[in-house]
């Protein structure tokens, strides 16, 4: 086992966990909303992500179409190509199409925030192993969800829910603290965010476009007001 | 049919995911699109976090409060495994207390 893959395998052991618990959640959803626990479990296992499954799960249930189902997946995962374009600078310069092809699977908002965080530029046995786990759990976590419905204490499950946003917590605010500009540009990323969640004349926007837009909006501003000389690492 | 509808799902996201990442195999060098891509990570991840985390537990109070904890946590510079945990922690203890003190 390489150095690089072990450390992709410790890196993703949080994740993993947090992913137990929440697609715990996407289990019993997946469950009541007329899904087997092999569908449930298969749904996990190929999209390893939570809203566009929430979505998902919620169109097959009211027998929506393709076509609806098609959109909804694009707009709620369309956070993913901006987190794409971004990995796909840090990546080592040595990896190959078809690594790039296996990476791309689950590069989910978590694994994207560990990646950007990891110091050197990322190698194909770091991404491999940093990935493994997570999916597991997440896996794991959407068919003990989908057979056992309330095995988890539900303070217990409350306590687990932060564990994804700590390290969201744990990424951005060591950056913001030592460089202005992403301080700034994080303010103003969540201030949009409140806007829209808690103005009445937003209420139509949903959860994905809100991020859409907060992070487009904010970063775009951060580009234009601080445009970052060389390297910003 | 259900199946027709997670092949669906699952195609779409890697297509969005898988895209971005190996159409642009050189280095970007334009200067504005570096930075854009220099802050997206913060930007979203904050947009993410904020206002969802406090809805994310029991009670507003042991959201903030675990929030509180992994800000500080994250100052103090220690590992994600911590600040998630410490977060963890403190929102299981608040809701203990607020529960005995119900």
């Amino acid at each position: 086992m390489s150095d690089e893959f072990r450390k992709g395998l410790k890196d993703g052991v949080p994740i993993a966990l947090g992913y137990l618990s929440v697609s715990f959640s996407v289990g019993i959803m997946a469950v009541s909303g007329g899904l087997s626990v092999f569908q449930g479990a298969l749904m996990s296992l190929t999209n390893v992500t939570s809203a566009g499954q929430f979505a998902g799960i919620q169109i097959i249930a009211a027998g929506g179409t393709i076509l609806e189902l098609i959109l909804t997946q694009f707009i709620i995962n369309l956070r993913y190509a901006l987190m794409s374009l971004s990995l796909s600078q840090k990546l080592s310069e040595k990896m190959t199409l078809w690594q790039r092809l296996v990476v791309a699977f689950a590069n989910t908002d978590e694994i994207f925030a560990v990646a950007m965080s990891h110091q050197k530029s990322l190698t194909f046995p770091y991404m491999v192993g940093l990935q493994s786990l997570p999916i597991l759990g997440w896996t794991l976590g959407t068919i003990l969800g989908a057979v056992a419905g309330g095995i988890l204490p539900k303070p217990l499950g409350n306590a687990l829910s932060v564990a994804l946003y700590g390290m969201f917590v744990a990424v951005v605010v060591p950056v913001a603290k030592k460089v202005r500009p992403v301080l700034i540009v994080v303010i103003i990323a969540a201030v949009l965010s409140c806007v829209i969640y808690y103005v009445p004349i937003f209420s139509g926007i949903s959860a994905g476009i809100s991020i859409i837009i907060c992070t487009a909006v904010a970063a775009g501003l951060g580009a234009v007001l601080f445009p970052v000389e060389e390297e910003g690492e | 049919m259900i199946y027709v509808y997670i092949a669906v799902m699952a195609i779409v996201t890697y297509l969005i995911r898988m895209i971005p990442l190996t159409v642009f195999r050189k280095k970007i060098e334009n200067k504005y699109i570096k930075s854009f891509l220099y802050y997206v990570p913060y930007t979203c991840l904050t947009a993410m976090t904020l206002p969802a985390v406090f809805y994310a537990t029991g009670s507003l109070a042991s959201a903030a409060a675990g929030m509180a904890v992994a800000i500080i946590l994250a100052l103090k510079e220690r590992s994600l495994v911590t600040v998630a945990a410490g977060a963890c922690v403190t929102v299981f203890v608040v809701e203990q207390v607020l529960h005995v003190m119900a």
